[in-house]
């Protein structure tokens, strides 16, 4: 008897297909784990993927301290859960010079993120490591391989890319070379809210809709989400029915005003909504049309 | 903005009103995977653009930057460039071209499509293919004001050779050639007449604009003599290849074995064909062990069957030895093992392939060693022909024999591209150099180890005093080559030597008498007759052939069968006008008259050797003279060898 797989049945073969090929061939793989909803759907990936096995490899979230308190609750919980160990890097120099998203810009993404990503790989060895991204994203990311090889000093580089056919992947590299896996690059923002909802998975709360203390500041609406956020003068936190998009540092993530509470509700307005995800992040904005490229040759995942 | 058509079909009405109900037929849509290909500026980006547009996959901060990005680096002028929504590279849109394979997604309300738009140029052909292994159906653009061309033909054999089985022929830019039927009738059957010749046994043509929307989402006014369907349409409801894969024998290469204590071992992998059920027998290969199923794991529970392109965790009734590589299939039809192969080669690296050096071999979950021997032939992508060649450059695609160094557990990639597939990664520089296709299996390496131990082909020439070599006659009809040749067998008989006259007229009554005079029959002829000539070396003999064989690529051929320094290449150098002159036959004559075709220097080319090994000007020396300069020639280089 012969049945017809939904999509969302062959991107999850997909996905723990490039999972289990990085554990047999990889040395020391780890799991990029940023508490977002791609991380979460990752997550629940290598778990099935394994099971009964707990995944084969730790969880390692690159710390900016910046996160929103939600984020950190979630993090710890699912490590738990998922029986993994957790592995926290945060950039001791970045955490030396005070470096924080109100008063340094740009500088505290490459520096947190960027920097402290590179450090905490050659710091564990890791040779390969998972990330959540999709290729729907963002139009660097749409050419991305799935198994994306990086040289020693963590560069990509876009033209030179490894051919990548079927479903075999080329996980050989040299000592000090490394790669990039991402297992869920085939999937789109309606797939992951909607694996999300079938499998619930758990993610952070700040994807619903609450009251919530905010400010508006150059277009965005920012959480106060603690009591480091200096308010400019003049400037009074107000409570409004936000949700996020996207998560990042709560003082680089936009919110939007919603009423979006429950799942079908966040997708609904998700697919009637006219601005991109990413949008909400001010990363992307930094170097033009080919911002995410310039990144990720640098390190950035 | 006026001309762009309003999206047709966005289901946002249901969203609104009742997302549970959009949620629902969303869960259950199938997923096409498709690329687009064709020749440079067909419109392959504007095409998928268009589709992400219309299926409302942009989003307005995107359409905003999109309009400005046209603007300022658009080739569209005043309006929206969509390929600048896919040409994602910085290098790409300084360009204004594709260089890697992008993968975009929308969906519809019938079905999830991944697109992979693909490149043009011919120096990116390896991420055209990197696009086309995972797909089910591809479109090949055609410009319709330029018609087919040599891109167009390589793109068609790219898809055909990966195995992709629906095409559809978009003929683009009508818009630009007032919707002209009769030039689409025409592109159409130019078309037909080269997908038959690569054996391409259907496609489906569409008259389209990529730019202004026609046919895309609904049939166009401008084309009522059109009566297919549009574009998405057609990709909506093309069938999905799954249930053909489930009908096929179980095979599940096994990626990873999952042991978390001692009471359990499960062997994980994805089914690449067939149906599994607990209960099942099977057979662990290469080592044909045979167990039963006992339960196939997942996280939400046991499952009572599972399918092709499921992933998923099998255990087993007994404990046999099973690990990563190896293949678990139905025991009532397992698949073949073996370790020499002829395969199809898309070279992909700067560096060229090195015949007899390792490399590893990636198939399925298998990785080996593996050598690549010297291609049997090349083939001219952009005009199918097959040539000789000693090597492959990057992006050549050629004819092959593997022999891997540990027996592979393996199916011909047509019925199976899991276990037909394969990867080349070079040793040392850890880079994907080939994929490749394999054909079938080669059972001769027992049979060659069997008879070179005692008397090879060293010991049959060393039994006859004499060297092998093949003298090679070629020039046009009437040259003197069959008199040229005779003479030097007799010399060569009166010397001692073991010798053979391959006669062209023969072979075609016996072993070739299959064979006509088409291209592809002609290449066959000589490739057998290399074949012939390379057994009556290894048997120690001089081989001495008298064929016109006017194109070089066959003579390379056969060449490139040969060890190095055994084919001798004799050209009898006689200009046409004196051959006419000669009309021995009265060939020539006939063939003026038209009532000969294809014949050699009248309506087809003789192309000369480059460097031939001896030269005989015919209008200087007698055959007699000629046949003693040659004798002379091959017995001194070579005796002093004996």
């Amino acid at each position: 008897m012969t049945r017809t797989l939904t999509h969302l049945e062959r991107l999850e073969a997909e996905s723990i297909h490039i999972m289990r090929e990085v554990v047999a061939e990889a040395e020391k793989p780890v799991m990029l784990y940023s508490v977002g909803k791609d991380s979460a759907v990752m997550l629940h990936l290598a778990r099935k993927a394994f099971y009964p096995s707990p995944p084969p490899f730790p969880l390692l979230h690159v710390d900016t301290t910046w996160k929103f308190k939600a984020m950190y609750e979630l993090r710890d919980r699912m490590a738990k859960e998922s029986g993994m160990e957790l592995l926290v890097y945060q950039n001791p120099e970045a955490k030396e010079r005070g470096i924080n998203p109100f008063d340094h810009g740009p500088l505290h993404t490459d520096m947190w993120k960027t920097e402290g990503l590179k450090q905490a790989l050659n710091l564990h060895g890791f040779d390969v490591a998972f990330g959540g991204a999709r290729r729907d994203e963002e139009k660097s990311r749409a050419k991305e391989r799935i198994f994306s090889f990086r040289t020693a000093s963590h560069g990509w580089d876009p033209k030179n890319q490894r051919p990548e056919l079927w479903n075999l992947y080329n996980a050989k590299k040299a000592k000090g070379e490394s790669i990039r896996c991402f297992p869920i690059s085939n999937w789109t923002e309606l797939d992951i809210w909607q694996y999300i909802q079938l499998n619930d998975v758990p993610i952070v709360p700040l994807y619903f809709s609450a009251p919530r203390p905010t400010v508006e500041r150059d277009g965005l609406l920012l959480m106060v989400d603690d009591e480091r956020f200096p308010l400019q003068p003049g400037e009074v936190p107000v409570e409004r029915s936000i949700r996020f998009r996207t998560l990042g540092c709560y003082p680089l993530t936009g919110a939007v005003e919603s009423e979006a509470a429950t799942l079908p509700e966040v997708i609904q307005e998700m697919l009637l909504t006219t601005t991109s995800e990413r949008q909400g992040r001010a990363i992307d904005k930094d170097a033009g049309g080919a911002g995410m490229e310039k990144k990720k040759q640098e390190g950035y995942f | 903005m006026s001309d762009i058509a309003e999206p047709v079909y966005q289901t946002e009405a249901l969203i609104a009103e009742d997302i549970d109900a959009y949620l629902e037929q969303h869960q259950h849509k199938s997923m096409l995977r498709f690329i687009t290909c064709g020749s440079v500026d067909d419109g392959k980006s504007t095409l998928i653009g268009r589709l992400l547009y219309d299926s409302k996959m942009i989003f307005e901060d995107q359409l905003a930057a999109l309009e400005a990005d046209s603007k300022r680096v658009g080739t569209q002028g005043q309006e929206i460039d969509f390929a600048l929504l896919v040409d994602g590279l910085a290098a790409e849109r300084e360009q204004g071209i594709t260089i890697d394979v992008a993968y975009r997604f929308f969906t519809t309300e019938k079905r999830k499509f991944i697109v992979a738009d693909t490149p043009g140029h011919e120096q990116y052909t390896r991420n055209m293919v990197t696009g086309a292994s995972t797909a089910d159906l591809a479109v090949i653009l055609i410009d319709a004001r330029k018609g087919v061309l040599t891109q167009t033909r390589r793109h068609s054999y790219l898809a055909q050779l990966v195995g992709i089985r629906h095409i559809v022929l978009a003929v683009n830019k009508m818009d630009l050639v007032d919707y002209d039927q009769v030039l689409f009738d025409a592109i159409v059957k130019d078309y037909a007449e080269f997908a038959r010749g690569i054996g391409i046994k259907s496609f489906v043509p569409m008259p389209i604009s990529g730019f202004k929307g026609d046919n895309i989402t609904a049939l166009s006014p401008n084309t009522p003599w059109y009566k297919g369907p549009t574009l998405i349409d057609y990709l909506e409801t093309v069938e999905v290849d799954n249930s053909a894969a489930q009908a096929k024998p179980f095979r599940l290469p096994v990626q990873w074995v999952n042991r978390p204590n001692l009471d359990f071992r499960g062997f994980a992998g994805l089914i690449a064909s067939g149906t599994v059920k607990p209960g099942d027998q099977i057979r662990v290969l290469p080592s044909g062990k045979t167990s039963t199923v006992s339960r196939i794991v997942t996280l939400d529970g046991d499952l009572d069957q599972a399918v092709a392109s499921q992933s998923v965790t099998l255990c087993f009734d007994d404990e046999i030895d099973c690990s990563r590589g190896d293949v678990i299939a139905t025991s009532a039809s397992p698949a073949q093992v073996a370790d020499q192969f002829e395969a199809t080669v898309v070279w992909m690296s700067d560096e060229a392939l090195k015949p007899g050096r390792a490399y590893w071999l990636k198939i399925g979950t298998q990785t080996v060693s593996a050598t690549v021997q010297a291609p049997k032939y090349e083939i001219n992508v952009n005009s199918l022909e097959q040539l000789a060649a000693k090597t492959l450059e990057l992006n050549a695609i050629g004819v092959a024999e593997i022999t891997t160094d540990k027996p592979v557990v393996f199916e011909p990639y047509g019925d199976n591209r899991t276990l037909g597939g394969f990867i080349l990664i070079d040793k040392i520089s850890n880079s994907t150099v080939a994929a490749g296709m394999l054909h079938f299996s080669l059972r001769r390496a027992q049979n060659v180890h069997w008879q070179a131990v005692d008397i090879g082909r060293e010991a049959h020439a060393a039994q006859k005093g004499q060297r092998p070599a093949v003298l090679w006659f070629t020039g046009l009809s009437g040259s003197g080559k069959s008199t040229i040749a005779n003479i030097v067998e007799k010399k060569l008989f009166a010397q001692g030597r073991h010798s053979f006259l391959l006669d062209g007229d023969n072979i075609r009554h016996g072993l070739n008498k299959d064979l006509g005079f088409t291209e592809a029959d002609r290449i066959e002829n000589i490739r057998r007759v290399g074949e012939v000539t390379k057994l009556m070396t290894d048997a120690g003999l001089i081989v001495i052939t008298a064929f016109i064989s006017p194109f070089r690529a066959e003579r390379d051929m056969v060449r490139a069968m040969l060890p190095d320094g055994e084919f001798i290449e004799v050209f009898v150098d006689t200009p046409l006008a004196e051959a006419e002159k000669r009309d021995v036959k009265g060939l020539y004559k006939k063939a003026r008259a038209g009532e000969l075709k294809n014949f050699t220097g009248i309506d087809s080319p003789y192309e000369a050797p480059e460097r031939p090994e001896i030269r005989i000007d015919t209008t200087k020396v007698t055959p007699e003279e000629a046949a003693d300069l040659i004798v002379e020639r091959i017995l001194g280089v070579w005796s002093p060898d004996l």
